[in-house]
């Protein structure tokens, strides 16, 4: 007896399927993204949670600015590096809602690094999301305060020179050390394996929120195969062999 | 009390819901009064010292964006470094209140008195075409008052509104009538008053979403038109002034604040004098009283516009006389203020002798 394509089509069959909670809209990020994987594994936490309807996400400034399309929760759209702020606000007059704040490099390392620091320094109750591929994506590729030392942007062609330009911040380093943060992990998302391990993060950074222990900070290191001329293989390749051992994925804290 | 603590305990007392700040003279007394009257053990109010004035207006379009009533207060400096969230506030429709006790600038310049912030407060401040809705109290029961009117407003049109006063009107002790407490909005009530605000997604509603972006140019221009035609509603029905001795007045003074107090001194010295000197005080400085000054304007021979400027005023009062009669402007600057008799010999050089 053969097995037809209708006998494998079955609810019962089912293993995976999209979060309710991820609408149609096509998303705009370029292939090889990690933006729509962590969109995607943040729309199944809170699905699985059962928590959209206490939700509040806020967006930053930066090729995520429009995640408000993509996830049915309540948004709001931050000033550049402002959401920990603007997180902090919601936080403070509603703290019966589950709040979290979705940033890149440039938008939570660069020009928000003041708001990061002491909205985790105070321990607001809340998850931070950093999403951090080195780059800046959305205007076009240039260096961020992650940047590798001698990694080509437009506005480094030749290299980020530490001389000139600083070093790499490592901005999750800096946040494990304040009292007020209660887990502080960097992960990344370009393996299957590593999906499963940064969707179990976030699920503990939402817990964590539940037991009101002060901010969660998750960070993914991720690719911008666009910003880094690469194909989307050859940036998963890259970013392990650069990223990676700048920024060594694992548990910073977790207590 | 001082003028600084009326904004404080009248902003417990009219159900605010949080308070925002960064310390900077001369208006730190309205951050250390609610830390003194701990309101988050009485009406649940929420105050929170920022790490700067960028952050605590961050914290307030957070808190405004769930429907919330929520304020911060500063001064010039801090108050330009508001700008940024200021406009965002604005875009995305967001109603809060902040106060400016403005001191004299450019720059770090000093914690004296002055109304050098004029142009800032009522032509946007920030980037794109917006207004805040400006209120100029010149009284310590106008600051107490105005609070509960500045939310009115700015839940009215769902706008951020401002207080714009200054280091003489925050710092002078006067007698006030507070009034009684009302209690804050419950949660069930914001969604029903509120419905645009991020309390949670029901299952019976769409996502809301906080935001001014708008990447479609068309659609934009309709969102612009759109503020625009909620300005304009604003100058039709919210235009709020003070005239003293107008009726059979041969010249006016336009003043503010404090700069309208020291001016109605000047009325009486002039009226002793046998100058026939009266005073409109724009209450509203936007929407600004253009209308009222225009029809004074076809009674009086001359218009002194008094400002703790260098004059900035003058140009909204200039449109509003659009050249009828002559039009000037003095004010003392830098955290200096003008007497009485200042502004007599004033008038009298500029717009009765000139």
């Amino acid at each position: 007896m053969s097995i037809e394509i209708k006998d494998i089509i079955k609810p019962e069959n089912l293993v995976y399927q999209k979060s309710s909670l991820l609408t149609d809209r096509v998303m705009h990020y370029c292939p090889g993204c990690s933006h729509g994987v962590v969109n995607r594994l943040i729309a199944e936490v809170i699905e699985e949670l059962g928590i959209q309807n206490e939700t509040i996400g806020v967006t930053p400034v930066g090729c995520s600015v429009l995640l408000y399309n993509y996830i049915d929760v309540d948004w709001h759209e931050a000033a550049h590096g402002r959401a920990p702020a603007v997180g902090t606000g919601i936080k403070r007059l509603r703290p019966d809602r589950y709040v979290f704040t979705y940033q890149g490099d440039g938008d939570l390392a660069a020009i928000g690094t003041a708001e990061t620091i002491h909205a985790c320094n105070r321990g607001e109750n809340i998850v931070m999301i950093f999403i951090n591929n080195g780059i800046y994506g959305m205007t076009g590729g240039q260096m961020a305060p992650t940047t590798l030392q001698g990694m080509n942007t437009s506005t480094s062609p030749f290299g980020r020179d530490l001389a000139r330009d600083g070093n790499p911040l490592k901005m999750t380093e800096i946040v494990a050390q304040l009292p007020g943060t209660c887990y502080v992990t960097r992960q990344a998302v370009h393996t299957a394996a590593a999906v499963r391990k940064t969707k179990k993060a976030l699920f503990k950074a939402f817990e964590n929120q539940k037991l009101n222990k002060g901010t969660s900070f998750v960070e993914v290191v991720s690719t911008c195969s666009s910003g880094w001329k690469l194909t989307p293989v050859q940036s998963n390749k890259w970013m392990e062999e650069n990223m990676f051992p700048y920024y060594p994925l694992g548990d910073l804290k977790d207590k | 009390m001082k003028g600084n603590e009326a904004i404080a305990e009248a902003a417990i007392r009219c159900g605010v819901d949080g308070y925002f700040g960064y310390p900077i003279t001369p208006q730190s007394e309205i951050m250390e009064t609610l830390m003194l009257l701990r309101p988050w053990e009485t009406t649940g109010m929420v105050v929170l010292q920022a790490e700067s004035e960028i952050a605590s207006i961050n914290m307030v379009y957070g808190g405004a964006g769930c429907g919330k009533k929520v304020m911060t207060t500063s001064s010039s400096p801090g108050v330009s470094l508001m700008q940024e969230g200021l406009t965002y506030l604005a875009g995305a429709e967001l109603p809060c209140v902040v106060v400016n006790v403005v001191r004299g600038g450019p720059g770090l310049g000093t914690i004296q008195p002055a109304q050098s912030d004029y142009f800032q407060s009522t032509k946007g401040g920030g980037h794109g075409d917006y207004n805040l809705i400006v209120l100029a109290p010149s009284s310590v029961q106008e600051m107490a008052d105005f609070v509960e009117l500045a939310f009115d407003l700015a839940f009215k049109y769902r706008n951020p509104a401002m207080i714009l006063t200054d280091g003489m009107i925050g710092q002078m002790m006067e007698k006030v009538e507070m009034k009684p407490f009302k209690p804050r909005w419950t949660n069930e009530e914001i969604e029903q008053l509120s419905p645009w605000s991020t309390t949670g997604k029901s299952a019976a509603r769409e996502r809301n979403i906080i935001t001014s972006v708008e990447l479609d140019p068309l659609a934009f221009e309709t969102f612009n038109k759109k503020l625009q035609a909620k300005y304009r509603k604003m100058e039709q029905e919210e235009v709020r002034f003070e005239t003293f001795e107008c009726d059979d007045a041969e010249y006016l003074l336009v003043a503010y604040g404090s700069s309208a107090r020291i001016c109605q001194k000047s009325v009486q010295l002039l009226r002793a004098k046998g100058i026939k000197a009266g005073l409109l005080r724009p209450i509203t400085l936007f929407p600004f009283p253009t209308k009222q000054i225009a029809e004074l304007a076809g009674q009086v021979k001359g218009i002194l516009s008094v400002e703790l400027s260098a004059g900035q005023m003058v140009e909204d009062v200039r449109l509003a006389v659009n050249g009828k009669v002559k039009v000037e402007h003095y004010g003392r600057m830098g955290g200096m203020v003008h007497s009485p008799e200042e502004v007599v010999e004033a008038l009298e050089k500029k717009i009765i002798g000139g």
